[in-house]
């Protein structure tokens, strides 16, 4: 049982990049009733963005803290050009078509972000490492209890940046007009854009919001293990499910989902057996929903008919 | 990087045109036309573009020398995009479409299986470069491989274990990869006695984070830690050790070879894997190969390519010494391969199709490999 502290901050760590990619997820339902299965991508295209800015800042020998605010800003900027640009070219011309439609759609935008990465002119299929030099100074130990608990950069920058990134959201969709616009667009489309919402612009922002979560799960990943083509499948598919445990539509519930996934699934590994790490991870979840249908921060399904 | 886009281009106007010129006897008088299915997409993506690089070498210096009995090779490749399926259809695309007159492919035992029987249901002759799973050559006469098998490397890393007099081994295995049990089966058998095993923990392909388990590991604190995976997750266990101050050895298969496990520098100091070639081999064969794909291609070949290469020379040796283009002559002579001088060694084919060729053991120190250990086969 020592070892317990040491794996709560594995699982938290963990669960902050399936936060960061849920809100993505959540957002663009909460607007759209969409799951955009494209989202997993962006966060790869986030990772492999900020692969290619790092490589050039180390070459240009910048200091560290120079460094990493160019890559995160650098990869937000791409993901939410990115985002806007598969909203406004694959989504939106089939906005008024059966739903179904646009999800194939999506699942399309993905096998082509997938296998567009693939080619050598753009990454390649090869794992790569961010440089020596950053991920170094990120796996420093900051703080050490014994030899049982150990804390390194990377586990702060990872849960204090999404919590952080989520407060922002949360001020942005509370406090702001643009955040007003969102929820009544999300509370009812048609009605919204009667009394003289843009809701386009809506959208678009909620993509290139989204997409923005996903650049920096996809750097901080990128800095703490690897970059390839096709790491946006298995994240995806982990955030999808943390965004519904969570309630999908719904913020904190991402959030919350997020974490909550990561924590199981480390403490199954730990503790239980980590052939089966998976497998109990989403039993919970199946027992969940059978529970509470709606996720566990999710609304009753009722006032959306 | 232009260059390999154009040279799929071209590979893939070949196929075309084969496909609405020539009907039937596979390629004109004037050459021969070889199959090749590769992951050249997909999740092993890696290893079909890489074992597919060493092939074009080896047929491109063949063709520039002037070819084999008197013939230029034409190799078709096809994808299989990393499914079995598509290996399936890709294998009875080039012997039904394009007549291939043999086969090479592929990286993955899967795919090697799936596309294996229909090679041995035409009877053409198929040579994987990089199968190690025991059941490929098994499926019948005309499979063959030019690589060691899984039981044979897994035996070899447990002899290993017990000659460093490590008593408490931890096993970190990847429950997705039919090689990765494979090596752990064969490993605990010839580990035997020689000590315990006293963990075994596993993860799954695309895993990212091994913390928990290594954690898990660490208390139960072992003498060395064997993870049979392949690179991409390995060397993420092994940086992720050395983070939490586990600092034992770690050491498994060849699936640890790749440029990027180099890139691991000191952190990878006191790791060892069984590889099919050491990079500074003195032998000439090696130091050539190297050369000239570096020349080729800029980069680095890894333990995939040298077999594409190997797997490819051997082939024409074949062909050569066959004497005609004809798939069952061509079978013969495949089977009767003895001592051919290959890149990864000296490659004699057995009565099981299998290759006998010796195994080394690299350890990893400062960012390169040097050899520890070679075992004769």
């Amino acid at each position: 049982m020592d070892q317990l502290p040491q794996q709560l901050i594995i699982g938290l760590s963990v669960g902050a990049t399936y936060a960061l990619i849920a809100l993505g997820y959540t957002m663009v339902y909460g607007v759209l009733r969409l799951i955009n299965f494209a989202h997993g991508d962006v966060y790869m295209v986030g990772a492999v963005s900020g692969y290619y800015l790092s490589n050039w800042m180390v070459k240009k020998n910048a200091p560290l803290a120079l460094t990493l605010t160019v890559v995160f800003a650098g990869s937000i900027v791409i993901c939410a050009v990115l985002g806007f640009v598969i909203e406004r070219f694959a989504y939106r011309p089939l906005r008024s078509r059966p739903r179904l439609v646009v999800l194939i759609t999506a699942i399309g935008v993905s096998l082509l972000l997938e296998n567009l990465a693939q080619l050598g002119v753009f990454f390649g299929p090869t794992p790569r490492q961010y440089p020596e030099s950053i991920k170094m100074a990120l796996a420093t130990q900051v703080f050490r209890a014994g030899s049982a608990i150990s804390l390194t950069y990377s586990d702060i920058l990872s849960l204090s940046v999404s919590l952080g990134l989520m407060a922002l959201l949360t001020w942005v969709i509370l406090k702001t007009r643009t955040g007003l616009a969102l929820r009544a667009v999300s509370f009812r489309f048609d009605t919204a854009a009667l009394m003289g919402v843009n809701t386009d612009r809506i959208i678009s922002f909620t993509f290139m919001f989204g997409s923005s979560l996903a650049a920096v799960a996809g750097v901080m990943d990128g800095l703490r293990y690897n970059v390839y083509p096709l790491m946006g499948i298995l994240y995806g598919l982990k955030a999808f499910v943390a965004a519904v445990l969570g309630g999908i539509g719904s913020i904190p519930g991402a959030l919350v989902g997020g974490l909550l996934i990561g924590l199981v699934e480390t403490l199954v590994k730990a503790y239980i057996s980590s052939a089966y790490a998976d497998a109990v991870a989403f039993l919970i979840l199946i027992l969940v929903l059978l529970v509470k249908p709606s996720g566990l921060f999710g609304s009753q399904a009722a006032e959306k008919v | 990087m232009r260059w390999r886009l154009l040279i799929t281009i071209t590979l893939l106007s070949l196929s075309l045109n084969s496909c609405k010129k020539e009907g039937s006897g596979g390629g004109n008088a004037n050459e021969i036309v070889l199959g090749e299915y590769a992951s050249m997409t997909g999740g092993t993506a890696t290893f079909g573009q890489s074992s597919h690089k060493g092939l074009i070498l080896a047929i491109e210096q063949s063709n520039n020398a002037g070819g084999v009995i008197g013939k230029k090779i034409k190799l078709i490749t096809e994808d299989d995009q990393s499914n079995q399926d598509q290996a399936n259809a890709a294998v009875q695309k080039l012997i039904s479409r394009d007549k291939v007159v043999a086969i090479l492919g592929e990286v993955a035992s899967s795919r090697s299986l799936a596309g294996g029987s229909v090679c041995q249901k035409f009877k053409i002759p198929m040579l994987s470069p990089a199968s190690t799973n025991n059941t490929v050559t098994e499926i019948g006469d005309h499979v063959f491989r030019i690589c060691f098998t899984d039981d044979f490397q897994g035996a070899v890393c447990g002899r290993f274990a017990a000659k460093r007099g490590w008593k408490k081994i931890a096993m970190l295995t990847d429950a997705r990869q039919d090689y990765s049990k494979g090596l752990a089966k064969s490993f605990r058998d010839a580990y035997g006695r020689s000590g315990t095993i006293i963990m075994e923990e596993s993860y799954r392909t695309d895993d990212r984070d091994f913390k928990a388990q290594l954690t898990k590991i660490k208390g139960a604190s072992p003498d060395a830690v064997f993870v049979p995976g392949y690179y991409g997750e390995a060397i993420l266990i092994v940086r992720q050790a050395r983070e939490i101050g586990l600092n034992v050895p770690l050491f498994g298969g060849d699936g640890w070879d790749s440029p990027e496990t180099l890139k691991l520098g000191s952190i990878g100091n006191g790791c060892y894997y069984t590889d099919h070639f050491h990079r500074e081999d003195p032998r000439p064969e090696v130091k050539k190969f190297i050369d000239d794909f570096h020349a080729k291609y800029n980069e680095d070949p890894d333990a995939m390519a040298v077999l594409g290469y190997d797997a490819g020379n051997v082939m024409l040796d074949a062909i050569k010494r066959a004497g005609k283009a004809d798939s069952s002559a061509i079978r013969d002579a495949l089977a009767a391969t003895k001592d051919f001088p290959g890149v990864t060694g000296k490659i004699t084919i057995d009565e099981k199709r299998n290759a006998r060729k010796p195994i080394v053991i690299l350890e990893l120190r400062d960012g390169a490999t040097h050899l520890a250990e070679t075992i004769a086969p």
